[in-house]
């Protein structure tokens, strides 16, 4: 990317330093942005090659390539690397390069801090990769990390994996609160928050659940370290403690932090479909209302999460009500974009389809979650591959390919080139049916009793499993076919207009592509 | 971590055979992509509610994909060039929020009964108490004070692909909780380590063992037969490989096995009286040591340092007998190894240490000193 | 950077430490929450329980249910397992515990009760839950429990299991053993 924009650079009175240390250095929101994205892209790559190590020794029964304690410490890093360190940081990306072009801002309001959050990140994960090379092995209990496994039971590298949690955390949230300040105090005149693109108004919510619940999360790793070394027994039964606790206390910070990674990508695919649609979106305040609701009640249905732990009648009642009340708010969401496309005029470009396949697969991963919070039926999927169907439908085709669509549909205006489109069109349908191909069959190995978080399995579950796998590695190799195009595309091609699509909307398109390096220093006037 | 697959091509040969004999068969099983009906009340309950909602959300999937493809069909930008120009709609807002609610209630309703029925803690007629472990389940009769524990009967062999799997493959073991059928059975659920969770699919319990506390699940179960289940919460290491199996009979039979599950007790004390000569010790300490040591210190012995140390020319092993029997009866505090001073019988605690101080050479470098059964009973003595 | 977004600075940092403490303050506020609603079957430590006493009701069955944690090595049983008693009127049952190895140690037993919901009709005046017991090696003792159950128990609850965990909590370095594992 940096070579396009320095090209530029000389139409303005200061641009990028040269060299490495521009990237070092850098306060510039665009500069931060792509940093963000490129890094999340390394750790796509990463968590996705020890997915692909999960899934061949699932290729078959029987042990073939890894060892149980290995595979363990390959779902464990699996699971925190795709969530803190793919989907997070490419949102974080995202709203970098988004947030001050579509609120008319020069910049994020606190851009040292910004610059701080990302450079933070790099040394979490490295630390927590580390771990790999440490004695006794990486974390191998899971993304949960539920106590006592994760505390009495758990290898010395979990003292690095708690410090890798506490400076993921400490980036999260000063990039969330950079975030509410840059929406809060620079909106450009005339942008009332009822004005606002949906994408701004998701990234304001998704802040401030992330500065409600990551403090949460630091509090949870940090009595897991208190527990660890220095003798309090909060999580530990032998001292008075309850390992229960901790899974009221992972999961008061887990579900708003599943919201966090969808939230956005309501806003991403809203935009997208009233581009393609070429008509305005369909119920904006409501999509609004919607999103808050969804944020408010993803603070009392955490327990949903844990219908298995013995909670008493009242308890269970209470977290299935609320839980199956999200799906209204939910509905009215696709309800909504199902409306922008009726009677549009539609076009498919590769940011079209994408948002097409995340509405559909996101809707499936949305019933899977209304099945699993029937509490009576929940005794039944918990903890088997029915839950990891579930939430890799709402994680992969729905956040990842909003990344992506977000992606093909703005990276004309980060780097001035149209996409391939023929190559990107490929890039989608591989991952489409590589992604339907992996999850969609887990629902019946699920169903069938196969538990989650086993190396191993019985013998009916063999077939179901090989296709999986085959689909797991399609959808692995399409994304080096992503990085392919994205490569592209940073070094040249078509070149693209300011408006890019033909129905835009937003302040985004009104600026040059590629975007100058500083944009809006006068804020624009918004009727 | 590759090591295995360096000396198993052999294996990887048999498993493409054999796997490449069943998807003709196996994919045409509905039963392998749905939930089990089971064998109980409760969980006929919940396959009917499974399957209600699963109904409900193919009925509203395809009413609303139905529009969108419509939509996506009819309206392109060559059949409709120019575009409708509304974006909102009160009454219709209005109407989406309010049916999928009214909907919602309706899946509330019997869910909520379910769960309710479920929740009927009454007194049972058996009460076992189920104790989860790294890796293995213990069940205790509470009326008969009868207990034993059940471990994974899968050959190592066949998990490491050296010979063909078996028919219930990983979810088999040594000895099966019994209970009787048609009679109110009540687990009292708990762990002894790590949090654990106890599945029967078969019968809809999923219960998770918490170590320092009790759960309570029931059922009636209207059927005989062999029911396999899993440890559905991540344990650990062998977290895939502590199955669950509850074999269900007539009264008449479960009545006979409580008494020969008793006589067995009286035959252990008979049998750690008896003189016992070093070979039968270490064929029978063979056997204990396959069912509850290979795991972590491995068949070979060479254990998986440094959590798991080599018991093959370990020091202890070789000169320190009585530091060897410490270890087993009290554990390593610290460490991995736990006590089996309440898991095993006296003769296998003897037999166990008796052949892990004569196997891989250990008596050849050692001292050889081995361990009879009245020496476990003599350690268990006050010492004051 | 202007005023206001100064201001909204700071009201997020403050929230962030105020999340932040009120993790830890999810701690005492769950006792509460399991008190109130019997979650997990925790017991609350005796209380002022003499004015449970009431009058005689019905019938109860008490299941006693014992498990050692862990590497726990003593004998730890129930003197008896199962105990017919009345609602409204005191009973006393005891816990046999033997340390059979040859050092001092030191234990912790935890309680808890199923059904859940039983929980809060249950009042111990004297328990040896939550309480160090130090035993030399050999040394035996009887641990007494003196509880009584609410005679407002709902009908549904005939049965009720109290359950014992004990747990090894014996500060090793402070017992001179030669301690060392087979490494």
């Amino acid at each position: 990317m940096s070579a396009v924009i320095e090209s530029h650079h000389d139409d303005h009175h200061h641009g990028p330093a040269k060299g490495i240390m521009r990237w070092v250095l850098t306060t510039n929101h665009k500069d931060i942005g792509s940093l963000y994205l490129w890094f999340s892209f390394a750790m796509f790559l990463i968590g996705g090659a020890m997915a692909m190590v999960i899934r061949a020794e699932l290729f078959q029964p029987g042990m073939q390539i890894v060892e149980p304690a290995f595979y363990n410490q390959m779902l464990t890093l699996h699971g925190l690397i795709m969530v803190f360190g793919a989907v997070m940081p490419a949102f974080v990306g995202l709203a970098n390069w988004l947030v001050p072009m579509m609120i008319g801002a020069p910049d994020m309001a606190l851009p040292r801090l910004n610059n701080l959050s990302f450079w933070i990140l790099p040394f979490a994960f490295g630390i927590l990769l580390s771990s790999l090379f440490m004695e006794g092995g990486a974390p191998n209990f899971g993304w949960t990390f539920y106590a006592p496994l994760s505390t009495t039971y758990a290898p010395p590298s979990v003292t690095f994996f708690i410090f890798s949690v506490h400076i993921m955390g400490a980036s999260s949230i000063m990039g969330s609160i950079n975030v509410i300040v840059t929406i809060m105090n620079m909106r450009a005149p005339g942008m009332d928050l009822m004005k606002m693109p949906l994408f701004v108004w998701s990234w304001l919510i998704t802040a401030y659940l992330l500065i409600a619940v990551m403090p949460v999360l630091a509090g949870a790793v940090t009595m897991m370290l208190m527990d660890i070394h220095f003798g309090t027994s909060f999580f530990n039964a032998a001292g008075g403690g309850d390992p229960v606790l901790f899974q009221h206390i992972f999961w008061f910070f887990g579900h708003p932090e599943v919201y966090i990674m969808i939230l956005p990508a309501f806003g991403i695919t809203s935009h997208i479909i009233e581009t393609f649609a070429r008509k305005q979106l369909f119920g904006y305040s409501s999509m609004v209302w919607a999103m808050l609701s969804i944020a408010i009640l993803s603070f009392v249905v955490w327990a949903h999460h844990m219908f298995t732990v013995g909670m008493p009648l009242a308890a269970e009642l209470f977290f299935m009500w609320a839980t199956m009340l999200i799906a209204v708010p939910t509905g009215v969401k696709v309800f909504n974009w199902v409306a922008t496309m009726f009677r549009g005029s539609i076009t498919y470009e590769t940011p079209m389809l994408f948002a097409i396949a995340f509405v559909v697969l996101f809707t499936i991963g949305g019933f899977s979650g209304l099945m699993l919070a029937i509490t009576p039926a929940d005794f039944q999927y918990h903890d088997t591959y029915f839950v990891v169907a579930h939430f890799h439908y709402v994680l992969v085709p729905g956040s990842v390919f909003s990344i992506m669509a977000a992606v093909y549909y703005w990276i004309p205006k980060w780097t001035g080139n149209m996409y391939d489109e023929r190559l990107s069109r490929l890039h989608f349908w591989l991952s489409f049916v590589g992604v339907n191909v992996t999850f969609f069959p887990q629902h019946w190995i699920g169903l069938a009793g196969m538990p989650r978080r086993y190396p191993d399995y019985a013998l009916q579950f063999a077939d179901w499993n090989m296709v999986s796998t085959a689909g797991a590695f399609l959808f692995g190799a399409s994304q080096v076919l992503f990085l392919f195009i994205v490569l592209k595309t940073v070094l040249g091609g078509k070149k693209a207009t300011p408006e890019v699509w033909e129905g835009a909307r937003g302040l985004e398109w009104t600026v040059d592509s590629p975007a100058p390096y500083h944009t809006f220093s006068t804020p624009p006037k918004v009727s | 971590m590759f090591q295995r697959l360096k000396n198993n091509y052999r294996t990887i040969f048999y498993s493409l055979l054999t796997t490449s004999f069943y998807p003709a068969k196996a994919f045409a099983q509905w039963d392998n992509m749905n939930m089990r009906e089971g064998v109980t009340q409760v969980s006929r309950d919940v396959f009917e509610l499974h399957m209600l909602i699963f109904y409900i959300c193919v009925a509203i999937g395809t009413l609303v994909f139905g529009v969108m493809f419509f939509s996506l069909f009819r309206y392109t930008k060559k059949r409709n060039p120019v575009p409708a120009t509304f974006h909102e709609s009160t009454k219709l807002e209005f109407a989406w929020t309010l049916v999928p609610f009214l909907i919602l209630v309706a899946m509330a309703v019997p869910a909520s009964k379910t769960l309710q029925d479920i929740y009927q803690d009454e007194e049972g007629e058996i009460n076992i108490q189920v104790v989860g472990y790294q890796w293995k389940w213990e069940y205790k009769y509470l009326e008969d004070d009868i207990n034993f524990f059940s471990n994974l009967s899968t050959d190592q062999d066949e998990i490491y692909n050296l010979v063909p799997k078996g028919e219930n493959y990983l979810l088999e073991v040594d000895e099966p909780l019994i209970i009787p059928v048609n009679t109110r059975v009540r687990f009292l659920i708990t762990a002894n380590d790590v949090i654990h969770s106890w599945w029967v699919p078969d019968f809809a319990i999923k219960q998770d063992a918490i170590p320092g506390f009790i759960n309570t699940a029931w059922t009636k179960v209207e059927e005989p037969g062999i029911y396999r289940g899993n440890c559905t919460e991540l344990c650990g290491k062998n977290h895939g490989f502590m199955p669950v199996v509850v074999k269900v009979v007539e009264q008449e039979e479960y009545d006979n096995w409580i008494i020969s599950k008793k006589n067995e007790a009286i035959k252990l004390a008979e049998l750690t009286e008896k003189e016992w000569s070093l070979a039968e010790l270490t064929s029978r300490g063979e056997g204990v040591y396959e069912k509850n040591c290979v795991a972590c210190h491995q068949a070979s012995g060479q254990g998986m340092p440094p959590i798991f140390p080599a018991l093959a020319g370990s020091e202890i092993a070789l000169y320190d007998k009585s530091r060897h029997l410490e270890i087993l009866m009290e554990g390593v505090q610290g460490a991995a190894m736990q006590s089996y001073a309440n898991q095993l019988s006296e003769v296998d605690m003897a037999a166990v240490i008796t052949y892990t101080r004569q196997a891989w050479g250990n008596a050849e470098n050692g001292d050889g000193a081995y361990v009879v059964p009245k020496d476990i009973v003599e350690y268990k003595k006050p010492k004051i | 950077m202007n005023n206001s977004a100064k201001k909204t600075l700071k009201y997020l940092s403050l929230a962030v430490f105020g999340m932040f403490f009120f993790s830890f303050a999810l701690v005492p506020l769950y006792d509460v929450f399991c008190e109130v609603t019997g979650l997990n079957g925790k017991i609350s430590q005796s209380e002022e329980a003499s004015a449970y006493e009431s009058q005689i009701g019905r019938d109860l069955t008490v299941q006693f249910v014992s498990h050692n944690a862990e590497q726990m090595p003593w004998v730890f049983k129930p003197s008896e397992r199962i105990m017919k008693v009345k609602t409204g009127k005191y009973s006393n049952a005891t816990f046999y515990v033997k340390n059979n190895t040859n050092k001092p140690m030191t234990a912790r037993a935890i309680p808890s009760v199923a059904p859940s919901n039983a929980n809060e009709y249950l009042k111990k005046l004297e328990c040896f839950c939550f309480e160090e017991q130090f035993l030399n090696p050999g040394e035996e003792a009887l641990l007494p429990v003196r509880f009584i159950f609410d005679s407002d128990i709902p009908d549904s609850i005939n049965n009720v299991a109290l359950s014992y965990t004990i747990f090894d909590i014996t500060n090793y370095d402070e017992v001179e053993i030669a301690h060392h594992d087979m490494r």
